[in-house]
């Protein structure tokens, strides 16, 4: 069982604090395109070069802004990196201490098995298809549920209302639809 | 290299949160979404109330740097990758940090998650150019902006408000929606919730 929302709720929110206090506001969605890059480089080693002010890449969106990211391509031990590979990390620690998941809950959770059943393909398939889309969108928007909702509502950033506005039309209305049935 | 270890303990921190407040459960996901459990949405709202109130008040304070704020550029872009986020977030029950924390819970569903995001990123990457030149990805509304003007900061506000008061008084009003808001809003209040 999840924790209490008032305690689960304030830890979170320490969390954030505490990354804006000492580094920066957490987001996530940017290092999909850094592992990528690092993936993409090592195939070919031309996608990612150094240049006079820096580094750069043949594909547009790496060499953007100065080609940032193409340098954390470069230097994957950096800062946001980490960061992410932490994450599971926890998610790995927290698991554990609760006991672990049970066998029917590593394929698919509950909720997902009661509407649509006990078969893993069907289930693998829409988490890798809702994999890409969410993806595509993070990066068409700048940014996901961390970085633009949750970092950029608290910094009270207009973008974050924008993203949340539009995450929540689509995901209310798409859940409804799926998820008929409690489980 | 402080750095190193910062990310490492953040991260960690981050991703244990993530677990134990349910948000790494797609199913916890799908019943904030289909509104016959809003206890997570609760949780989120009373974390973006709690960290905005700490980080402007810190501020007026003088203890929190107000160059670690990092405010994303508007443009309509947004809308529309967030209504894509919003759907795949719905279908899946991932987003992408915690589809990351769910990868390292065990959560099998959560792989085939990271390799779709994995794949939605690099077909973003190639199609990049298309959407600079669409001009959906110009700014609206000043672009880089807070609600207010933060004192200190780089970025414009959208209205001449003492941004770090908006902040405060956003926060606060977060808080207050994360108690008012009710644990369910569709279905039968009645229905037994088993555990995972």
């Amino acid at each position: 069982m999840p924790l209490n929302w008032k305690t689960g709720g304030l830890l979170l929110g320490l969390v954030f604090f505490a990354a804006v206090l000492l580094v920066k506001p957490i987001g996530v969605s940017t290092q999909f395109v850094i592992l990528d890059g690092i993936i993409g480089d090592a195939v070919n080693s031309d996608l990612v070069t150094k240049v006079e002010e820096g580094w750069s890449s043949t594909n547009a969106y790496l060499a953007k802004s100065g080609g940032k990211y193409a340098k954390s391509v470069a230097n994957p031990w950096n800062y946001s990196f980490l960061f992410v590979l932490a994450m599971a990390l926890g998610g790995f620690l927290s698991a554990r201490l609760r006991g672990g998941l049970d066998k029917a809950e590593r394929t698919m959770p509950a909720l997902w098995r009661t509407n649509f059943g006990d078969s893993q393909v069907k289930r693998y398939i829409a988490a890798f298809a809702g994999g890409f889309i969410v993806l595509y969108g993070a990066r068409l928007a700048g940014g996901c549920t961390s970085g633009h909702m949750m970092s950029g509502m608290m910094q009270t950033a207009l973008s974050g209302y924008i993203f949340a506005a539009g995450a929540f039309a689509a995901a209310i209305p798409v859940s409804l639809m799926l998820f008929k049935q409690e489980a | 290299m402080t750095h190193i270890l910062l990310a490492i303990v953040l991260g960690l921190a981050f991703g244990v949160v993530l677990d134990r407040v349910g948000a790494s459960n797609p199913s916890y996901i799908g019943k904030m979404l289909n509104l016959t459990n809003l206890n997570l949405a609760k949780s989120i709202l009373l974390a973006i109330g709690v960290g905005s109130v700490l980080m402007f008040a810190g501020q007026r304070l003088g203890l929190v740097d107000v160059g670690h704020m990092s405010v994303k550029a508007a443009y309509v872009g947004v809308f529309i990758g967030g209504l894509m986020l919003g759907a795949g977030w719905a279908l899946s029950g991932f987003c992408p940090g915690t589809g990351v924390v769910a990868a390292g819970a065990g959560r099998r569903d959560a792989l085939f998650f990271v390799a779709g995001g994995l794949l939605g990123a690099a077909a973003y990457m190639v199609t990049y150019p298309a959407w600079k030149a669409s001009g959906l990805l110009d700014p609206v509304g000043g672009g880089k902006v807070t609600l207010g003007a933060v004192p200190g900061a780089t970025y414009d506000g959208l209205m001449a408000l003492p941004g770090d008061v908006v902040g405060i008084v956003l926060g606060l009003g977060f808080i207050a929606l994360a108690f008012a808001l009710p644990e369910r809003i569709m279905g039968q209040p009645g229905l037994a919730q088993p555990a995972e």
